[in-house]
């Protein structure tokens, strides 16, 4: 065929693909100069309804990359007619879904939530806008003491508390008849395969580590192991590891015994329609993982400003009472505890905001540095090990 | 004329390819996803057990979901084939309908028919009362292997139906005549002719069966980790880039021997 | 008497014992070949049939059946929440929606004109490497899903990296990366359609054309076009559907605010606590089956 035909047929059919990707696909590029553009000046008071200027004609857009069961049913939505702002709500189950996320240059978000040792690798990462607290002043306001200066977060540079909670067992008291209290009783013969444990690497060889009496930040490889032959040796019982879902899958009656966050299981504890199913949380007596998750700004944040005005949003006492009295975690926000404005029920449960002597057995997790690499071994032979 | 769809293919199919090798020589890193030096620690680690027997038992599942595929794969096209012409495309239709709805659709329809309080044990124990205990299905090998062979089954039935289509069923009639019975006549003739046909169904099945993701995440529970949950659960993680690499470039070099003996033995019968 | 004794052509004796084991052999082949056959049928449409029959259930949990309701439906369209987490909302399940459409539409397109103008170059000429590209577009199609989404979201993360800091652009995943991603693996899909149904195209239409005095141009826009259209109509409506079922790549390659309609059930398979899923799938269900039904009335037109 000749060549004029050709040139015509490419031309053609090129022009009409890149009509079709101009038309179409919407390439998200940011620059540095429109998030200057964005407006809002320093101090936003909550109670002015202060609608935020549009930008281009069309509201202002905020993207939320959040934990799944993490908030509230109507904090968006309120937050956008308050604000006249869109928001975009993404979700992750796990904290390294989150960070591998983020890890090559952040996609455009502009709020994530990462736990407390988490937020010292963003740290050490540069990945982390720095805050700038006085356009957050309901944290200073409304924040418990204990959350303000984290050892993880000095100063809170980089981080604000946003819930707390802890890892503890969560199962079906009718198909469970005694009394779980320890660690060990997930490994119970009587439990064969109806047992999940979550599928958080970190965060499962640290309750481990507890269970052992060891320390849960341990980067030795032979306390790894033991942790390691421990699950391996009871593999049996395992079904499944979950990712975050297993309290909807003890709801439904396909497993029985969880290691889970004490909100997750709340959750669906609180839901009406499982009030029958007798479903119970404790903190066993080695005791378990105290975890914090942090509202953090990822460097390159397409609209810093809104941001801040969204940390701000839900350091307000309300908005922070209805956050953790639908998710069930603990609020780090004490003017909504001493307004009386959590559930009382929340409040007196031990299991959900632990007294003294429970708290004493409460360990934290630190940065481990490069024994990271170490630990996503471990895990991933533990993952493998135990489908055998 | 080839040139638009050639780069797209260079740039966006073999390019990331290369970038995927390139990443399996790497070390992991907490701060960036992989550095230098290059090293092969990757790939020895990927001989270690953990992974081998992983590898293995996706091959074993993904095997056996083909020989189930075929042993019912073919019975039903040679079914479609020998329909009279006015029905045949409505019972092709049958077959090839479910499959065009969304694969997540169908693998939780799956899970809704086998789990605990599912459509069997609600049958078997509320209303047949056949058993105390709801069998338990869900989260097992087998439900990975429904999964497999229900997401699969179609791409094994269409190319054997086009073989038997096409096949002359005189040659049945001549090896009858010559004294075959049925069974001689099937594996002495009828086989070997649409062999092609089964070939091709069978490398439709096994290679995404290998590297299948969904089903034994959705329907597998712990118990039945395939080597592809095990890449994506590297590929989300903090340092697993690299080694993720690595396993899939593994995993891909079964496919290549795979697809070798298909042509190796497709080409014996053309 | 001088008797011919012919030589008698002695009739083989009926083996009786293989008679019986040939019948019995065919009985058994009857018997397998007419139950495989319904018992896969059963198996292909049990599930399905049963999930939109729940949809209907007013229960919660699964398979016991209580009353016949429309709560389900008339939820997905009232708004609210719908599974366990705040993200399964109507409004999400909207936007997963017009992000599949969007993203489904466009890789239709692009993947349509990439794969018709390769199939329409593979099959009327000859160049150096068209082993090289027959090749080349056979592996997506062979290659396991896995494998595309890990390599595209590496090569994707790797470059962007690159890209930002050396330029001041912000590139990031988003439906951009997924649309780029699904049109790699539909695009050979729609080449295969075409070439096929060019290669059983009859030339003699086309070059009576240009007997008749028609440059290449309008050949191909009169005569081959039109013919080829079936094909690239099946072809197109293939990769629609590709785009729309694909889980695991777009898994790979979504950024902010693209997830789609696949990735939202998931997460509703995960957190779903009531049968909205189960109102969902059957309206994928039914969207598909028209597209299906579709495709196949238009073939039937046309040809």
């Amino acid at each position: 065929m000749s060549s004029k035909f050709n040139q015509r047929f490419l031309l053609l059919s090129l022009f009409a693909a890149i009509l079709a990707v101009l038309v179409v696909g919407r390439p998200t590029q940011h620059t540095s100069a429109q998030a200057a553009t964005a407006a809002p000046t320093s101090s936003m008071v909550m109670t002015a309804v202060a609608t935020m200027p549009l930008k281009n004609g069309k509201p202002q857009e905020l993207h939320v990359y959040n934990y799944t069961t993490y908030i509230a049913d109507d904090t968006i939505s309120n937050f956008e007619k308050l604000y006249n702002v869109k928001v975009t709500y993404d979700t992750y189950t796990s904290m390294d879904e989150l960070y591998s996320k983020i890890q090559g240059g952040n996609p455009g978000y502009d709020i994530i939530v990462p736990a407390d040792y988490t937020v010292s690798q963003l740290i050490k990462a540069n990945l982390l806008e720095p805050l700038n607290l006085d356009n957050i002043p309901n944290f200073k306001k409304n924040a418990d003491s204990k959350f303000q200066n984290p050892p993880y977060d000095p100063g809170n540079k980089y981080s604000v508390a946003y819930q707390w909670g802890t890892i503890g067992l969560g199962y079906n008291s009718k198909k469970i008849s005694r009394e779980l209290n320890s660690w060990g009783d997930l490994f119970d013969p009587a439990f064969k395969g109806r047992v999940a444990l979550l599928k958080n690497g970190r965060e499962t060889i640290a309750t481990f580590l507890i269970y052992l009496g060891k320390d849960p930040n341990s980067t030795k490889p032979e306390d790894l192991a033991a942790v390691k032959d421990l699950i391996l040796k009871n593999k049996a019982n395992i079904a499944a590891f979950h990712d975050s879902d297993g309290q909807t899958k003890v709801a439904k009656g396909e497993l029985d015994l969880i290691s889970d966050w004490s909100g997750d299981f709340f959750q669906v504890m609180a839901d009406p329609a499982n009030k029958d199913l007798g479903l119970k949380y404790v903190i066993p007596k080695e005791g378990a993982v105290l975890w914090t998750d942090n509202l953090t700004i990822p460097k390159g944040a397409p609209n810093k400003a809104l941001a801040e005005l969204f940390i701000n949003y839900i350091y307000d006492a309300q908005v922070g009472a209805s956050i953790s009295n639908y998710t069930q975690y603990g609020s780090p926000n004490k003017a909504a505890i001493d307004q009386k404005m959590i559930d009382a029920d929340a409040l007196a449960n031990p299991a959900l905001y632990p007294p003294a002597d429970v708290a004493k057995k409460l360990a934290l997790l630190g940065d481990i540095g490069d024994a990271q690499a170490a630990y996503d071994q471990v895990w991933a032979e533990i993952v493998a090990g135990v489908s055998q | 004329m080839v040139w638009p769809a050639a780069i797209w293919l260079i740039v966006f199919f073999v390019l990331p390819l290369v970038v995927v090798v390139l990443y399996s020589f790497l070390t992991p890193s907490t701060i960036y996803q992989a550095g230098g030096p290059f090293t092969l620690a990757n790939y020895a680690r990927v001989t270690d057990e953990t992974y081998t027997s992983i590898l293995e038992r996706s091959v074993i599942i993904a095997i056996v979901t083909t020989l189930i595929s075929v042993v019912t794969g073919y019975p039903l096209a040679f079914f479609i084939a020998t329909r009279p012409k006015a029905t045949r495309n409505v019972f092709l239709l049958l077959v090839v309908v479910p499959f065009w709805t969304n694969f997540l659709v169908r693998t939780y329809a799956i899970a809704f028919v086998i789990t605990d309080n599912g459509l069997i044990n609600t049958i078997l124990v509320s209303y047949l009362h056949l058993i105390d205990q709801p069998l338990r299905m869900m989260y097992t090998p087998f439900a990975v292997f429904v999964g497999l062979v229900y997401g699969y089954l179609p791409f094994m039935v269409l190319p054997i139906y086009t073989s038997i289509e096409k096949f002359n069923f005189r040659l049945v009639e001549a090896a009858h005549d010559l004294g075959a019975n049925d069974l001689r006549a099937f594996l002495r003739v009828m086989l070997p002719v649409t062999l092609p046909g089964v070939l091709a169904g069978c490398i439709l099945v096994f290679i995404p069966a290998l590297g299948a993701y969904v089903t034994p995440d959705l329907l597998g529970g712990a118990k039945a980790l395939m080597v592809g949950n095990q890449i994506k659960d590297f590929v989300f993680s903090t340092t697993g880039k690299p080694f993720g690499s690595a396993l899939s470039l593994t995993m891909m070099l079964i496919v290549v021997v795979a697809l070798l003996l298909y042509y190796r033995f497709a080409d014996r019968e053309a | 008497m001088a008797e011919l004794t012919l030589a008698r052509q002695e009739t083989p004796a009926i083996d009786n014992a293989k008679l019986q084991s040939d019948l019995a052999v065919r009985r058994i082949g009857k018997i397998g070949l007419s139950i495989i056959p319904w018992v896969a049928y059963l198996f292909l449409w049990v599930p399905i049939i049963v999930l939109i029959v729940f949809s209907f259930n007013s229960s919660r949990t699964n398979a016991v059946w209580e009353n016949f309701t429309l709560d389900w439906y008339a939820g997905l369209f009232r708004g609210g929440v719908l599974g366990g987490d705040a993200k399964l909302s109507t409004t999400e399940l909207l936007k997963a929606v017009q992000n599949s459409l969007i993203i489904g539409i466009a890789a239709m397109i692009i993947s349509t004109v990439l794969g018709t103008t390769v199939a329409l170059g593979m099959e009327r000429f000859t160049f150096r490497g068209r082993r090289a590209l027959d090749l080349l577009l056979y592996l997506p199609v062979v290659i396991p899903e896995i494998t595309m989404g890990l390599s595209l979201n590496i090569f994707f993360s790797a470059t962007f990296r690159n890209l930002n800091t050396q330029t001041g652009a912000r590139f990031s995943l988003s439906l951009v990366t997924v649309i780029i991603g699904h049109v790699v693996f539909c695009m050979p899909f729609v080449a295969i359609v075409v070439r096929a149904r060019l290669n059983g195209m009859n030339r003699n239409l086309e070059e009576a054309a240009r007997d008749l005095g028609a440059d290449e141009w309008q050949t191909f826009r009169r005569v081959t076009l039109p013919l080829l259209m079936p094909g690239i109509l099946a072809g197109a409506l293939l990769a629609l559907t590709l785009s729309l079922d694909d889980f695991v790549v777009t898994l790979f390659t979504n950024g902010p605010g693209s997830t789609t309609l696949p990735l939202f059930v998931q997460g509703l398979i995960k957190f779903g606590v009531n049968p909205s899923i189960n109102a969902i799938s059957t309206i994928i269900v039914c969207v598909s089956m028209g597209l299906v039904l579709f495709s196949l009335i238009l073939q039937r037109n046309r040809t």
